[in-house]
């Protein structure tokens, strides 16, 4: 078969991957999901495990060891059939806290330790990057048997199919793998496409396996025979290696970023899982079950020094099987471009998330900059990081050579990658595992692997001296790379992997068990571990009123009173409302971020916003979406906007006239009946007892002062009544005079008090006050304002439930406006009374005080409009709280 | 009449899932005992590599038979997991109407 | 013989002003001001007849009034309704409750009497 038809052919493969994942994209973000969240697209795209390691290299490692290919499955096989076990936990604490990648989950656990994350993300592209080398090779091999020359040819030409390869895959992955950033780190075209792969490999191992043994050998007991008459057959099995390797492979299979990726990121459903845990079991043993027949058929059928890496490939060939052949050659190629699509999405996302960016908002806090379009940057940086990830394989590839048997570099990669077991699973499982025993851990182990693995396997002279390896550093016996601790003769990965884990585990323990985990550390810590036990978050606050409120409490502790109060005005009043209690709109939420980020840092900002608001603890990935957010605002045209914003503007004024309106004509009602309830009811007592004295009836002396002085007390109480009722007339229709004079404002104080002690004189009433700064001239109309003040007195004596009533008076000024504000410390106004209260009749106990004719406030409101100020209900303020201001002269000022 | 199909244990369903929980939970360690069972194979030449190799397959597929069972059976009773109590209540509520 | 009458009413002049004339007219009186356990008070007093005011705190005379020609001591009890509202729905609505009288707040003396009276066919 020529080479032309193998290129154009791939080239058509890819083409049909990208319809495929294109379509999926589509079909996900029309929000049509169905097939493509399955189960089955779940478990398949678990097989990115299967890399071109496996679709190649498990031949060839069963000609070099027997069985012991196998072990590589059976711990994935183990792990998930005990899905119950950890996995199940791994999905939902990655589903309940966002977790992207595995940097991120172990830097989550320990309290978003950003070291944590970047050490994880350093051991991921190092333990990956020689992975993603070996897949290149593969596919460059592959290429190179179907070239004239059987293995390899002109050397620039294989350099050239390696770099279009790692070029191509970056486009796919760039394309598929960043194109959101949504909450939801899934990506249906790539896993669509990847499950696509999954199925090519498989059917193209099965195909090769059926061919050769029903084909070539001729039926499973021929096939057997020859098993057992090959070679391998006298392959002993290495007892440690088998069970290490198993551990290992297990591990691996957690901790691979690629493996945490589609295993966690990309789980759609949490039932999947179940699924996946006998399918995928069920994937793996199908695509190892032809493994040993091929590997015996190659080495009969073809001569001696054949690369056995390559018998999945070669033996078709060698019977002239072409298409057979060329389905395996897709295969090898959809196990090797699988593998680093998501591997290098998972890299990238972990080079973005936890060096990049964390190093970019460092400078730009350095620089002092403020705000800045973060999504276009994590997108950049994933990008740039995607092709960084292929450009390194491709180095590594160039640099080693390519010539190191596969199964080598895999098994070494694995070791480095599972480091992080120890703090992974500690985490999950042992509230008690911290950060400091993760890092000490994870680092020591990572330490071992380098220097009993890592540097030897690159061979003796090249890093370590031949020397060294063999006797150790300067002849220190027990630190011989390969023979740690004067235990020599074991295998290089078993001795590896058996004292990196001893020491990694060791260490993480005691680095846990003699530090003290930080607030946010145990915290998580508890969410992991305890993942299960609250089934539901707690998300109260229903009411809008209430979370407004809160925050404004909140805020006020932050900014100071007044920046707070005014803050939350000037929100209510852009919003159209009245009154200190926006709704809590995304905007308004953001402005009160960003005013609180100035104090306290935007992350301590957002996550108490975020308490408040949901009662939830805070991901990093929050802060993210909030300021995705932003930048997506930003993207849409500021006439939209502008349109937007005009409308739902006016829509909430509208919500707000009409619930005003409904409650008006309610109130129309009200007020008609209770002006005549309280006009009637003075009035029937003084019919009722001038009835009685001109009844003539004997009455005593005392009975006729008293019954004369009944009618006198309620005439007064009508003329009252009518008073207000007329004073609040005249107010509404502005035709009220203004006899404006000079005053201190202390003394209106003064005289508010005075003439408000009479309603409280059998409980102590404590009245606090600032008087030095009521040293302030007022030009105004002094008798209304002192009706204000007395009115407000007055009800924090009547109203005010405290055992220990108090009353305090705050001056302050600011700019040309004066507040006053009085706070009780009693219970306060209820959130849907706050609005009530001005009206008129609106009292809010239907106990009515005998001189409570429920004007009081209406006419305080009148006559502060009147008076160029305002008076409002303050929230927040533990009590009942009204604010009078009003504007005032500047330099006015009392000597 | 219908006091004997009436489940005597109110919380049978939620029972059943615990076991077929422990039960997943064991599938994996008796897996990993079969799949050590190599270890014993160490000497090279001393049996069929064939037959080992179908031992190991068969161990496999019975891991994936049983697993698949599990799982099936769990999905099934965990739709009425949320409430494990609460499904057999409602299932009663009709028998007793009869009664009245 | 004395007639017991219950007053169920919170404006302390009113209250003594009927308390007044109807001692002088012979009547055993009885007072509650508090809506909420109005009821109860009713049940256990037993009165001859019962003066309903309408704006009571706590609870209204409206449901005072329901609750008591619900329970079946109380079905068929006597009762006079006093407002001083006087809108015409609010009359309407004592009727169709099962008020047995209602007045307008102010009233004349000798009419509250004259209905009283009727009331417990005295």
């Amino acid at each position: 078969m020529s080479f032309d038809i193998v290129v154009g052919v791939s080239l058509a493969y890819v083409l049909v991957l990208f319809v495929v994942a294109f379509l999926a994209e589509r079909r996900a973000r029309r929000g049509r999901l169905g097939w493509l969240r399955s189960p089955l697209v779940y478990t398949l795209s678990l097989s990115i495990y299967c890399t071109a390691w496996t679709f190649y290299g498990a031949v060839g490692y069963a000609v070099r060891s027997g069985l012991e290919f196998l072990t590589i499955y059976l711990g994935p096989t183990l792990l998930m059939v005990g899905w119950w076990w950890l996995l199940r936990k791994l999905v939902r604490i990655g589903r309940n806290q966002r977790i992207t990648s595995i940097a991120d989950m172990i830097s989550s656990r320990y309290g978003k330790s950003a070291t944590l994350g970047g050490l994880v993300t350093a051991i991921a592209v190092l333990g990956t990057t020689p992975y993603i080398a070996l897949q290149l090779q593969s596919v460059t091999l592959s290429f190179g048997v179907f070239a004239d020359t059987p293995v390899g040819w002109d050397t620039p030409d294989q350099w050239l199919v390696t770099a279009w390869v790692a070029i191509g895959l970056t486009v796919f992955t760039v394309l598929f793998g960043t194109r959101n950033l949504d909450a939801n780190e899934r990506h249906h075209g790539v896993v669509t496409a990847i499950a696509v792969e999954a199925v090519v490999k498989l059917v193209a191992l099965l195909a090769v396996g059926i061919f050769v043994v029903w084909g070539i050998a001729g039926g499973i007991g021929e096939t057997m025979a020859r098993i057992d008459a090959s070679p391998i057959s006298q392959v002993p099995i290495d007892g440690s290696r088998w069970f290490t390797l198993i551990f290992l492979s297990g591990a691996a299979f957690l901790c691979l970023p690629r493996m945490f990726q589609v295993l966690v990121v990309e789980n759609d459903d949490e039932r999947h899982l179940s699924t996946a845990s006998w399918a995928f079991p069920l994937y793996l043993a199908a695509i190892n079950l032809f493994v040993l027949p091929i590997a015996v058929v190659g080495l009969d059928l073809l001569p001696p020094g054949s690369n056995p890496d390559l018998f999945v490939l070669t033996v078709p060939l060698a019977m002239n099987q072409d298409m057979l052949a060329m389905l395996v050659f897709l295969g090898g190629f959809s196990a090797a471009t699988s593998m680093v699509i998501v591997a290098a999405i998972a890299l990238s996302t972990m080079v973005s998330n936890h060096v990049v960016i964390p190093i970019w908002m460092g400078v730009r806090r350095g620089l002092g900059g403020t705000s800045g379009d973060v999504r276009g940057l994590v997108l950049m940086s994933r990008r740039l990081s995607i092709a960084a990830v292929l450009a390194l394989g491709f180095l590594y590839h160039q640099v080693s050579g390519g010539g190191a048997a596969l199964a080598v570099i895999g098994l070494i990669s694995f070791c480095g990658v599972v480091q992080v077991l120890p703090a992974l699973v500690g985490g999950l499982f042992w509230r008690g595992a911290t950060r400091i025993g993760a890092l000490a851990g994870t680092l020591c182990g990572f330490a071992v692997w380098v220097y009993c693995l890592l540097l030897p396997s690159i061979g003796a002279d090249v890093v370590m001296s031949a020397e060294m390896l063999a006797h150790g550093p300067g002849g220190i016996a027990w630190l011989t790379p390969q023979a740690l601790f004067g235990v020599p003769g074991l295998d290089p990965v078993v001795h590896c992997m058996l004292w990196s884990m001893l020491i990694n585990t060791m260490v993480f323990c005691i680095g846990s068990l003699a530090s003290f985990p930080g607030p946010l550390e145990r915290l998580q810590g508890a969410q992991f571990v305890n993942v299960f036990e609250d089934g539901a978050n707690p998300r109260g606050w229903n009411e809008g009123a209430v979370e407004s409120e809160d925050l404004l409490v909140m805020a006020q502790r932050i900014l100071g009173a007044r920046e707070a109060q005014n803050l939350f005005l000037a929100e209510a009043r852009a919003q159209g409302k009245g009154g200190y209690l926006p709704d809590n709109t995304p905007d308004f939420l953001e402005r009160l971020e960003r005013e609180l980020a100035g104090s306290v840092g935007a992350a301590a900002a957002h996550a108490m916003v975020e308490q408040i608001m949901t009662g939830s603890s805070v991901t990093v990935r929050d802060l993210m979406a909030v300021a995705d957010e932003t930048a997506q605002i930003m993207e849409y045209s500021s006439q939209l906007e502008g349109k937007s914003r005009e409308l739902e503007r006016t829509a909430r004024q509208l919500r707000v006239a009409n619930d005003k309106l409904t409650a008006l004509s309610v109130q129309k009602d009200a007020f008609l009946s209770q002006i005549s309830h309280e006009l009637r009811t003075p009035m029937t007592s003084i019919r009722a007892f001038s009835e009685i004295l001109m009844s003539g009836e004997t009455l005593s002396a005392e009975e006729q002062t008293h019954y004369s002085g009944v009618i006198h007390d309620e005439a007064q109480r009508l003329t009252r009544l009518l008073d207000a009722l007329l004073d609040l007339s005249v107010l509404e229709d502005g035709r009220a005079q203004l006899a404006e004079q000079d005053a201190v404002l202390r003394d209106l104080i003064d005289r508010a008090i005075l003439s408000t002690t009479s309603l409280s004189s059998n409980t102590v009433f404590e009245i606090r006050r600032d008087e030095p700064s009521e040293k302030i001239v007022l030009r105004t109309d002094v008798d209304r304002l002192s009706q204000v003040f007395i009115n407000l007195v007055a009800n924090a004596r009547k109203y005010c439930d405290a055992e220990k009533p108090r009353l305090d008076i705050r001056v302050s000024r600011a700019g040309g406006e004066l507040t006053i504000d009085f706070v009780d410390n009693g219970s306060g106004i209820p959130a849907a009374s706050q609005q009530v209260i001005f009206e008129k009749f609106a009292r809010l106990s239907t106990a009515s005080a005998v001189d409570g004719a429920g004007l009081g406030l209406a006419i305080c409101r009148e006559i502060m409009v009147r008076l160029g100020g305002s008076v409002a209900y303050l929230p927040g303020q533990g009590g009942a709280a009204f604010r009078v201001s009003m504007p005032v002269a500047e330099a006015v000022r009392a000597a | 009449m219908s006091d004997r199909t009436k489940p005597l244990f109110l919380a049978r369903q939620s029972y059943r899932r615990r076991r077929l929980i422990d039960a997943s939970r064991l599938v994996p360690l008796f897996g990993a005992v079969i799949m050590l069972i190599p270890l014993l194979w160490t000497e090279p030449g001393s049996g069929s590599l064939a037959v080992r190799g179908l031992f190991l397959f068969a161990a496999w597929g019975v891991l994936v038979v049983v697993s698949a069972g599990l799982a099936r059976l769990l999905a099934v009773t965990s739709d009425g997991s949320g409430g494990g109590a609460a499904a057999p209540d409602q299932a009663e509520a009709p028998g007793d109407g009869d009664v009245l | 013989m004395h007639h017991h009458v219950l007053l169920l009413e919170d404006e302390p002049n009113i209250i003594e002003a009927i308390r007044f004339i109807l001692s002088r007219d012979g009547w055993q009186v009885s007072c509650h001001s508090d809506g909420a356990t109005a009821v109860d008070t009713v049940t256990r007093l037993e009165p001859d007849v019962v003066v309903l005011d309408v704006m009571l705190p706590n609870r209204n005379g409206f449901d005072i009034l329901r609750d008591l020609r619900a329970q079946r001591a109380t079905a068929s009890l006597p009762v006079l309704m006093l407002t001083a509202k006087g809108q015409a729905k609010d009359r309407e609505r004592a009727e169709d409750l099962g008020v047995s009288a209602f007045m307008t707040k102010p009233f004349a003396n000798a009419e509250v009497i004259e209905r009283l009276r009727s009331l417990v066919g005295a």
